[in-house]
């Protein structure tokens, strides 16, 4: 038993817990028995059905609350308004839900990473029924390239940055700008006068909120010639992203967020990692495998801080708890407290998407992540537990001293629970 | 661009917001606040500085029924079942009166400390609670700007942390420049689970030798958390002990909660007295978005406002120090001039800005927006609000307006004349 078999060790919790949402105690054993090797291909190309993700099928909302209504009554918006309250709250406990049952953790994980790239928030977009469009849409984008293509006629992406209102007469660069430096190339791979010309060319969709639907409206679209990027011609929406798909910098790009989110918000890639993970190129989940199989990823360990949803998705699967069966108290109190820690799905606070590393790590995130601990631990029926035992059940390899010397100050389980997961060893992967 | 978008740093994030609530990026405890004030001959040039603090209304406060003009016909025939009678308004001249519930302001009308900015506004006005106040906090209607006015006065000035505070719980965008931002300054103590001691989360917040860099920032966030309550508990202790005039009565309401408008201003008095170098306060209120039976909500907000301003001044006229501090007020919009069907009102444009203190000039500034010559059912703006923010960055913190509004050269109105 030497020094390889315990890096190895490291190496598949490592792996687990960035790959997913946080493994269980039986997830990690046999991680561990199959080798990294094994788990890496099992992960990113599973074989068996997601069984558990049948627990929770995607849920039908029906039609919008203000569908068909031209011009509502103050009661009828007023109902209107809470219903949508109601079905964001539902739609949102679903993912959660949804994240903590699957099997199939690094498709999951994969795919709340591309709500986190588009950054697309129901608090502006108001209609849950859209975001839930967006969320299918991301799930069965077998590529990027496919992604992108259907993104940018996406009605949530069209008016979370007001692609609606962007005409051939009133031109919104909104969506062009955003297109360009959050979603394909990155800031500073274009001119500001390419920004103006995509605007050009993502003129003439429209929404049909009644259906949930973009359309074009070719009166609304500029069929001028439009130059970007250097290439002259009568660029449409389909066009323009063709164009940014096969910009040298879009890979790359595309590389570069992937390693932030999954091995360092911090470090920059390394050239060759990125090099590598280019060549697997518009499949993402090959490129994430490509970054799972580089030393680089396994030379991250310890930088990066979980993200208040996997923290709490990895705590639910850890401690066998569902979102989905959570009372609407706790469920309301999870929902809030995830808001104050900066991250409640569907409603990312800007286009750029959540925050990351220390930004997760301040004065108050810390306390509201205590006191979500502590309701999280009352849900569990423990009646005794050692500090040994909540290291097990958590998948934390070993409690530094300090931890340990907070667990042992208490052997109630409940408090053993909290201080366990508000710990910094478990904070941070 | 959205206006969201170069902001993840605040709002709806509880990331830096929240964090900041306790003390995060730019937070500060108020004992360490206090603390800034601990050299003597420094706080005494800290309490002759000039000293500013902007009041906000979130969710656009209907100017109509603050400030009303009671003898308009079109007034009473726009609103009648909202329309305040003549003899009920607290009259501030001929056209013009308060609402009966502003006993305080009226009152300080009377002694010429109350200045009404008649008709504020910006051209297009924009009717999203969120675009709109982003344009007033921004002081920039035509683009969307990255920082706010205040903060692009603390960049200019290169300021340090407590220049600016806030003490809402979480950092408005007024505050935050390119460089640097104004602190968000806690109220209210530290919260644990039953039976988690502070003693347990201080050990949880020893760094380890050889920890990762990160988890050792996670292990500082909650020493930093017992640090801070214990700050925060230390300023009580002096808070307790300290010659405060006692709070008003406020009446019982029915939103839960005190009245965190009177709070936040009475922290903002007492940093005040103790002689802080902190020359800008920003405080707020929230709720005024009365798209159904205002009038019964509407008066409410009105008098905590009413009574939390009023005592506030009552206190300020009191020491050196807070004859040194003037206070604005202005929500995002006003509302609709008609009613709605649901005895509310719906999103306006222009309305009333008030500016008061013992340096103010009270009076009637600018001209009352016309109820019948209208934009599309609302206010034609009179004043740019800019005029407002341009000549409080002039009097009060000794700066060029057009610096810190993106060039516009507001017209500076007599809002307070230099004695």
């Amino acid at each position: 038993m030497g020094f390889a078999y315990i890096c190895c060790m490291a190496d598949a919790s490592l792996l687990l817990r960035r790959a997913g949402f946080g493994p269980t105690a039986s997830e990690l054993a046999a991680a561990k028995k199959a080798g990294y090797e094994a788990t890496v291909a099992a992960l990113t190309a599973p074989t068996a059905p997601d069984v558990g993700a049948l627990k929770a099928p995607l849920p039908g909302l029906g039609p919008d609350p203000f569908a068909g209504l031209s011009n509502p009554t103050p009661s009828q918006r007023s109902k209107g308004d809470e219903k949508r309250r109601e079905q964001t709250k539902r739609i949102t406990q679903w993912w959660l839900d949804r994240l903590t049952v699957a099997d199939h953790q690094t498709r999951e994980k994969l795919w709340f990473f591309w709500h986190g790239h588009w950054a697309t928030s129901v608090r502006k977009v108001i209609r849950p029924q859209l975001m839930l469009v967006q969320h299918r849409t991301l799930r069965s984008s077998l590529d990027f390239a496919t992604m992108a293509h259907r993104m940018v006629t996406d009605p949530a992406l069209i008016y979370w940055l007001d692609g609606q209102l962007n005409t051939r007469t009133a031109p919104n660069e909104n969506l062009g700008r955003e297109l360009m430096e959050l979603f394909m190339l990155g800031i500073g791979r274009y001119t500001e006068r390419d920004v103006k010309e995509a605007g050009r060319a993502l003129t003439g969709w429209k929404i049909d909120y009644d259906s949930g639907r973009a359309y074009f409206s070719p009166a609304s679209h500029d069929g001028g010639r439009k130059s970007i990027l250097g290439v002259t011609k009568n660029f449409d929406a389909h066009s323009l992203v063709d164009l940014l798909l096969a910009h040298e910098a879009c890979p790359g790009f595309i590389a570069e967020r992937l390693w932030f989110r999954y091995a360092s918000s911090t470090e920059l890639i390394p050239m060759s990692t990125r090099d590598n993970m280019v060549r697997a190129f518009p499949d993402t989940m090959a490129m994430l495998r490509r970054l799972f199989e580089d030393d680089a990823f396994r030379a991250s360990a310890g930088g990066l801080v979980k993200q208040p949803t996997e923290w709490f998705v990895g705590a639910m699967r850890q401690l066998g708890l569902r979102p989905g069966r959570l009372s609407d108290e706790v469920l309301t109190y999870a929902l809030n407290a995830l808001e104050r820690m900066g991250q409640l799905p569907f409603a990312p606070p800007s286009v750029e998407g959540w925050a990351a590393g220390a930004e997760w790590l301040t004065v108050g995130a810390a306390q509201v992540r205590l006191n979500l601990a502590g309701r999280i631990a009352q849900l569990v029926p423990a009646q005794r537990l050692t500090p040994e035992d909540v290291a097990h059940v958590l998948a934390v390899e070993t409690w530094t001293n300090r931890t340990y010397s907070a667990l042992k100050g208490t052997t109630d389980p409940q408090r053993l629970l909290t201080l366990g997961l508000a710990s910094p060893e478990y904070l941070v992967t | 661009m959205d206006a969201l978008t170069r902001r993840r740093f605040l709002l709806a994030s509880g990331v830096v917001g929240g964090g900041a609530i306790a003390a995060g990026v730019g937070g500060l405890g108020l004992a360490e606040l206090l603390r800034t004030a601990s050299d003597a001959s420094a706080s005494e040039d800290h309490r002759k500085a000039r000293k500013l603090v902007i009041v906000t209304l979130y969710g656009g406060n209907d100017g109509l029924n603050t400030v009303v003009p009671y003898a308009d016909p079109a007034y009473h025939a726009a609103r009648p079942e909202l329309a305040y009678e003549p003899d009920r308004v607290l009259r501030i001249d001929d056209s013009l009166g308060l609402n009966p519930v502003m006993k305080g302001l009226s009152r300080l009308w009377s002694a010429q400390r109350l200045a009404v900015v008649l008709g504020a506004g910006y051209p297009r006005p924009d009717r999203s609670h969120f675009r709109s106040m982003d344009i007033w906090q921004t002081a920039s209607p035509s683009d969307p700007a990255t920082s706010g006015w205040i903060g692009r006065w603390l960049d200019g000035i290169k300021a340090t942390p407590e220049a600016a505070v806030s003490f809402e719980p979480m950092l408005p965008p007024l505050l935050v420049g390119e460089t640097r931002t104004g602190a968000c300054v806690s109220i209210g103590g530290l919260k644990l689970p039953a039976g988690v001691t502070t003693d347990m989360i201080g050990v949880l917040g020893r760094r380890e030798p050889n920890e990762s860099g990160m988890q050792a920032r996670a292990a500082d966030a909650y020493a930093n958390l017992i640090k801070i309550d214990q700050l925060i508990r230390d300023a009580e202790a002096v808070d307790a002990r300290a010659d405060v005039p006692a709070e008003p009565d406020i009446a019982a309401t029915g939103t839960g909660g005190a009245n965190l408008l009177s709070e936040q201003l009475s922290r903002v008095a007492h940093c005040v007295e103790a002689g802080v170098p902190t020359r800008v306060y920003s405080v707020s209120l929230g709720g005024f978005d009365t798209h159904a039976a205002e009038r019964p909500g509407h008066e409410l907000l009105l008098r905590q406002l009413d009574q939390a301003l009023t005592s506030f001044a009552g206190r300020l006229a009191q020491t050196e120090a807070g004859q040194r501090v003037s206070v604005v007020v202005y929500s995002e919009f006003g509302r609709r001039v008609r009613a709605n069907a649901s005895d509310g009102t719906d999103h306006g444009t222009a309305g009333p800005v008030f500016v008061l203190g013992p340096q103010v000039a009270g009076g009637l500034y600018g001209e009352q927006p016309s109820l019948t010559d209208l934009d599309d059912g609302d206010l034609k703006a009179t004043t740019d609000f800019r005029d407002v923010f341009g000549t409080l960055l002039a009097s009060v913190l000794d700066a060029d307006p057009a610096r810190y509004l993106g060039g516009y050269e507001p017209k500076m109105l007599p809002l307070l004349p230099r004695d």
